[in-house]
């Protein structure tokens, strides 16, 4: 990776390009190794969500009813035909966790995009605007967050009736407040900056100043939040599959999953560890990706 | 400091009446009548309807309910349970205790690993132990707390049989509960195997729940340690001609606490989202679990009385913390 970025350090694009920039969030990036191991690992997970039914050894749902709780291939009774075993109904632990990815990944990655796209679009109104329509919308903000953000995720799914589309509404709302914050100081801080007077002294309007003119300038600390979003969505979503109030059964989802292993606990073991490990792999991966960005995106964050 | 104090308290009350407002609405929002629910299998009688309907408040106009509402609240009055019909205050303040109780177990395990894993990553910056510690704390701070809970049971409890799987106490003791603390009451009580028992019920439970704080404690000690180390009075101290030990532990730590102190408070919203999870592995009885039954049972004044309560604890601890961050760092008093 590093001899890449050499060759294409030697052909220099000129400083200020988007080429230029390109290049050396790269070199910044790669060169904190945690953060390479994350992308490719991320990276992987998602092709492997992407092509799931020509990845997964079996049918998610199919049950083998000559083949319940069979262990890992790595013990005696193991078979080849179930890598990682199977469930007390006979399904396939490798393809269930396969399939899982899909939902995990498609869900956090919506909680991603709502939250962000109003948090951004709610903390540009409150740092541009500033008064009573700032006062309105932090309070409210200060309001979601006096409130453990599993326990408000859990009301909110209780009203909205357990499932997918509820679960990630109500991640996505948990998780709000931190774009809303971000994107509001990032704002005030840029506000009286030279270059966004000189746009509104040309002219510019409201619209053009705020998505144009500031937003370009506040997204460094907003893409590294995206990244801790994306791993605590994961989390979240997980647990309340856990609890049941998520992903309903017999949909693969990671923590339904786990839910469901749970009464075997003692006898299989392994219906309780991979999808956990999957999860905890996953988000520490995504943590890890979320590190070097902040490093190579945001130099006052930077690692001391 | 008075002064300080009663501006912060004067911002957190519209906070806190859009708690209540939230808290009033979720339950109203609730798909299902919370009257056929109480009723049950066996139906009710279009009388008994109308009767409970305006024994419960719920023919009154909604701003009159919330007004009423907002009066019991001030009374400590959140009313009945409808599966128990016990005051929800009550309900609440008994298993509170519980959830108190693993929770500080939780924040004092993970400070005494979590402080002093950061100092010594800071000091051995860039060295084997830093990144060993980094990369611990950053799993531990990816960790589904769900399942390492389940993971931890099946090593110690199930293989091993060290620890016990659920619960607060073995069923040989009964402690009569004074202040609601196991350890404490079995103390009280003068049982030492009573109080020993509680200890060995804690363990697991404390170490799952204070799992995530650890790992955030240990990383803000570390960044905040190295942040304090490049200060120019710490070249100062090592000028004067101080031990190493010294100018670690004096002159650095002291001024890194600050802001771990500030972390370590607000590990409280983080400590009762995890109580959820927790419990529900561990059948503590405490309010996370509490809260899980009353929404799955629709049980409506015990979710709206324990959403308000709950995010009011929240909010008094981080006015108190903000307080604390006064008091420790004189610099930004006023």
């Amino acid at each position: 990776m590093s001899q890449l970025i050499l060759s294409k350090k030697s052909s220099q694009p000129a400083p200020g390009t988007f080429r230029y920039q390109l290049a050396s969030f790269w070199s910044d990036f790669s060169a904190s190794r945690g953060a390479l191991v994350g992308l490719i690992f991320i990276v992987f997970i998602l092709l492997v969500a992407l092509f799931a039914p020509w990845v997964a050894p079996h049918d998610p749902a199919m049950q083998d009813r000559s083949a319940l709780l069979v262990p890992p291939v790595w013990h005696a009774e193991g078979s080849w035909n179930y890598l990682l075993g199977t469930d007390a109904v006979g399904r396939d632990v490798l393809s269930r966790l396969i399939y899982g990815a899909r939902y995990s990944l498609s869900i956090s990655a919506m909680v991603v995009v709502i939250s962000m796209g109003v948090g951004i679009f709610l903390g540009l109104l409150a740092g541009y605007f500033r008064g009573w329509v700032e006062t309105v919308i932090t309070r409210v903000m200060d309001v979601v967050l006096a409130f453990p953000s599993l326990l408000l995720a859990l009301g909110l799914v209780a009203i909205l009736s357990p499932g997918l589309t509820s679960a990630m509404i109500a991640i996505a709302m948990v998780q709000l407040p931190y774009f809303v914050r971000l994107t509001r100081a990032a704002v005030i801080g840029e506000k009286n900056r030279e270059y966004v007077i000189a746009s509104r002294l040309s002219g510019a309007g409201h619209l053009r100043l705020m998505f144009n003119t500031l937003l370009p300038n506040c997204m460094a600390p907003l893409i590294v939040q995206a990244t801790l979003s994306f791993s605590t969505a994961i989390l979240d979503i997980a647990a309340l599959g856990f609890l049941g109030m998520g992903v309903q059964p017999p949909t693969p989802e990671w923590g339904a999953m786990l839910a469901n292993a749970r009464e075997f606990m003692g006898s299989a073991y392994w219906a309780v560890t991979f999808p956990g490990l999957i999860i905890l792999l996953t988000v520490l991966m995504i943590n890890l990706m979320g590190d070097g960005l902040r490093d190579a995106l945001d130099p006052k964050m930077k690692r001391s | 400091m008075f002064k300080f104090f009663l501006v912060k308290l004067a911002q957190l009350v519209p906070t806190f009446i859009g708690v209540t407002i939230v808290a009033f609405s979720f339950i109203r929002l609730l798909p299902g009548d919370p009257i056929l629910l109480m009723a049950g299998e066996r139906g009710i009688s279009a009388e008994r309807y109308a009767e409970l309907k305006s024994q419960l408040g719920f023919d009154r106009s909604l701003i009159v309910q919330y007004f009423d509402f907002l009066k019991g609240l001030l009374h400590g009055d959140l009313g009945n349970s409808l599966v128990t019909h016990a005051p929800v205050m009550d309900e609440f303040m008994s298993r509170f205790p519980a959830t108190l109780e693993l929770s500080l177990f939780a924040l004092a395990f993970a400070v005494i690993i979590g402080l002093p894993a950061g100092v010594l990553a800071a000091v051995k910056r860039g060295k084997t132990l830093d990144h060993t510690v980094m990369g611990i704390s950053l799993t531990g701070y990816s960790m589904p707390i769900f399942w390492w809970g389940l993971l931890l049971i099946m090593l110690f409890s199930s293989t091993l049989g060290w620890t016990p799987v659920s619960g607060r106490i073995s069923y040989m003791y009964f402690i009569e509960p004074v202040t609601g603390f196991m350890t404490i009451d079995s103390l009280i009580a003068g049982d030492w195997g009573a109080f020993l028992s509680s200890l060995h019920y804690l363990i697991l439970p404390s170490i799952v729940l204070g799992t995530i704080p650890l790992a955030v404690i240990a990383r803000q000690t570390r960044s905040s340690m190295l942040e304090v180390l490049g200060e120019d009075y710490v070249r100062t101290a090592r000028a004067k001609g101080l031990s190493n030990f010294r100018v670690i532990m004096v002159h650095t730590l002291r001024n890194a606490l600050i802001s771990v102190v500030t972390v370590i408070g607000l590990q409280v919203g983080l400590l009762l989202a995890g109580a959820i999870p927790t419990e529900t592995i561990f059948s503590w009885p405490g309010i996370g679990k509490w809260m899980i039954d009353a929404i799955s049972r629709r049980d409506y004044p015990s979710v709206q009385g324990g959403l308000v309560l709950i995010a009011f604890i929240v909010m008094i601890v981080n006015l108190l913390v903000d307080l604390a961050y006064g008091v420790i760092n004189p610099r930004i008093r006023h």
